[in-house]
């Protein structure tokens, strides 16, 4: 590990945040530092970031202490039209209430930092003992240095029928923005939420965002998580989310991601019961510079529960794909159904992916499956389009959205699925 | 119509055509037959614009324009269509979608208005009927888990569409049951005008009971070697194919 450098940068970036605001949870923060300042950020050969250079990132592009102010006049223009939802907007690392709304009076939303000095018990029950700090580094940087963050709660047998749309918007019209964000979400047993993250940023300069989030699905609910990646700007980000679901719990991701410098996600579903169903779906669309990294866990630690992973990736110009997709299948987990398959098309010489699944199966009556794939699109479908009278663009266009959009199917929600199939056209040209 | 003259093509370091010459008039139906491997499927593919094969020599004119020079979808503009052999699936992308993106890209090519969903609605359900085919099936994903006999009215069901001037049927028999069989030559005859033209790459006698060549033409080692009428398809069946090879040969 590259760690003499990256002490002095982690110093660098707890120093540019205002140390004054950064109080609640001071115990685990200090203790977050203390074993960053011994690990170090991850350099060039580090095991988990050997394709994602995020600490070289970092050192390139953050210099000095200066943090950008917001200036942001409004946030409309990163909603999704026609989408009536539930908004929680951060911006640069702030929850900032004049741009957010709640119109589910069902859904409780309450900033960190006040439930926190609160005590609010949901806190004191799941805060930091989902994700486990020391999993990752970019963990262990959030602990000790988030800025602010969320608990969201849904009661017993409650269904919040407009989604969550979390906007994380950085202004970097002004400077460099570091911002470090939190969620705990709990819903409780037999209610259902439906959540969408987005990121968005405005101005030239470097962003770093790091997120952690724990979700906490408690028996015979459902959760519907969709992440849009859509970023024009300079961004780094990088999320540790962790999805605990009990006893028959449903859930669905689906991880979109489209633009960014450097993107990386890491995504852990613990299948802490029986009964549970699991379908990740994730698509990422890279064009120019793009690295997209998706590290996905699921681990079965409970018998009789399915899981299905489905990312599938087109990389085009110098973009770089990274997959990991693990599978753990704890010695109990007996009857587990788990799948996974990574389907990866390259459209340039230069583009690239990475990808690799780990599976670990210490149980023995399971079915478990994965694959992966890479290559170019189908020469002999391109011809026999062609051959009718369809363009080449074309013809390329309507192959990559037949196989990008498979994984829309499982969104659910009509408003969403059609924005998103906007994207992932516009994305790929098909715009006939 | 077409004027194929001296035509000579390779795949890889393999010359497979070796001086074709073929002269197709508006209305004319003509029959290319011959053993395997004598580059019946390989003409197909290189008139149809084919990457894989590298024309070496020779000239095709079509419609006064030079084939040879054109993309493969403008060809398909031009009015040149290939019925596959073995059409291809494709997962995600309906007949439906397929075939609306095709006419209006050709319309636009040929200085045409894009036809409006009731009109390209119309037309499919006028073109289904010809081929028996069922909206369900061009529903779905293209050619995906079809059974043999629907993708070749599949791909007749096409042809029905696109209307080509000239249609390039490559093998549409194989894998065809005789009702099957019945219903494609059906389409394939109703389609038959005195404006266009048909090349029936066939390497049985079978598909001309039903589609009946104006001319038939043996192709063996990349040459036609034998032109005839429908009565040299009957002469083929019955006697197979070696009298020709040793025709060839002694010649």
């Amino acid at each position: 590990m590259n760690t003499a450098v990256s002490h002095d940068l982690v110093k660098e970036i707890i120093g540019s945040l205002d140390g004054a605001k950064l109080t609640a949870g001071a115990a685990s923060r200090q203790q977050a530092l203390n074993t960053l300042e011994k690990s170090g950020l991850p350099g060039a050969k580090h095991e988990e970031y050997r394709f994602t250079p995020i600490t070289r990132f970092l050192e390139k592009n953050f210099t000095g202490p200066a943090s950008a102010t917001p200036s942001l006049p409004s946030v409309d223009e990163f909603l999704i039209n026609n989408l009536e939802a539930n908004v929680l907007t951060f911006v640069n690392g702030q929850f900032t209430p004049v741009f957010s709304k709640i119109i589910s009076p069902e859904l409780t939303v309450t900033p960190l930092s006040e439930a926190i000095t609160r005590q609010n018990p949901l806190v004191e029950r799941y805060f930091q003992k989902i994700l486990e700090t020391e999993s990752d580094p970019f963990a262990l940087l959030n602990t000790a240095c988030w800025q602010e963050g969320l608990v969201l709660h849904v009661p017993e047998h409650t269904s919040v029928d407009k989604p969550v749309l979390i906007l994380y918007v950085n202004d970097a019209t002004s400077g460099q923005v570091l911002s470090h964000t939190r969620i705990l979400a709990v819903i409780e047993t037999g209610s259902f939420l439906s959540v969408i993250e987005k990121s968005d940023s405005v101005g030239t300069n470097p962003v770093f965002h790091t997120l952690s989030e724990e979700w906490v699905v408690k028996e015979n609910s459902h959760l519907e998580y969709c992440k849009i990646q859509n970023d024009s700007g300079k961004i780094c980000q990088v999320s540790n989310t962790v999805i605990h679901q009990a006893d028959s719990s449903l859930l669905n991701t689906f991880t979109l991601t489209l633009d960014g410098q450097l993107i990386r996600n890491n995504l852990k579903i613990l299948i802490d019961g029986e009964q549970c169903e699991s379908h990740f779906y994730g698509l990422y669309l890279l064009t120019g510079n793009t690295l997209a990294d998706n590290h996905t866990v699921v681990d079965h630690r409970k018998p009789n529960s399915f899981s299905n992973e489905l990312y599938k990736g087109v990389m085009d110009g110098h973009a770089k794909g990274v997959f990991n997709g693990k599978i753990f299948v704890r010695p109990h987990a007996q009857k587990t159904n788990a799948f996974q398959s990574n389907r990866n098309i390259l459209v340039s010489d230069t583009a690239t992916i990475n990808t690799k699944p780990q599976l670990e199966i210490w149980a023995d009556d399971v079915k478990c499956s994965h694959g992966c794939t890479s290559g170019q699109l189908d020469e002999e479908a391109m011809f026999y389009l062609r051959s009718r009278g369809i363009a080449e663009s074309s013809a390329k266009a309507l192959l990559l959205y037949a196989f990008a959009a498979e994984v829309l199917a499982p969104i659910q929600n009509e408003t969403l699925k059609t924005y998103l199939d906007t994207l992932i056209a516009n994305r790929l040209n098909k715009n006939f | 119509m077409l004027n194929i003259k001296n035509l000579q093509a390779k795949v890889g370091e393999k010359q497979i055509l070796n001086g074709i010459n073929l002269n197709v008039h508006a209305g004319e139906v003509h029959a290319i037959m011959g053993p395997n491997g004598s580059g019946k499927s390989t003409l197909a593919s290189v008139l149809a614009g084919r990457e894989d094969f590298e024309v070496t020599g020779g000239e095709v004119d079509f419609l006064g324009k030079n084939l040879l020079e054109l993309e493969p979808e403008d060809r398909a503009r031009e009015g040149i269509f290939m019925a596959f052999q073995y059409p291809v699936e494709i997962p995600g992308v309906s007949t439906i979608n397929f075939m609306k993106t095709a006419i209006n890209q050709i319309r636009e090519y040929r200085g045409q208005g894009s036809l409006d969903a009731v009109s390209f609605l119309q037309l499919m359900k006028e073109k289904m009927k010809l081929v028996e085919i069922d909206q369900s099936l061009l529903n779905r994903s293209l050619n995906e888990g079809f059974s043999g006999g629907e993708k070749k009215r599949n791909e007749i069901f096409q042809m029905a569409m696109l209307e080509p001037k000239l249609a390039i049927l490559d093998e549409t028999d194989s894998g065809l049951d005789i009702d099957a069989l019945r219903i494609v030559a059906n389409g394939v005859n109703t389609l038959r005008t005195k404006n266009n033209a048909i090349i029936v790459v066939t390497h049985y006698q079978r598909l001309l009971e039903y589609i009946v060549p104006d001319y038939v033409h043996v192709l063996y080692k990349g040459k036609i070697v034998k032109s005839g009428t429908k009565e040299l398809a009957l002469e083929l069946e019955a006697k197979g194919y070696d009298w020709i090879k040793s025709e060839v040969s002694v010649a």
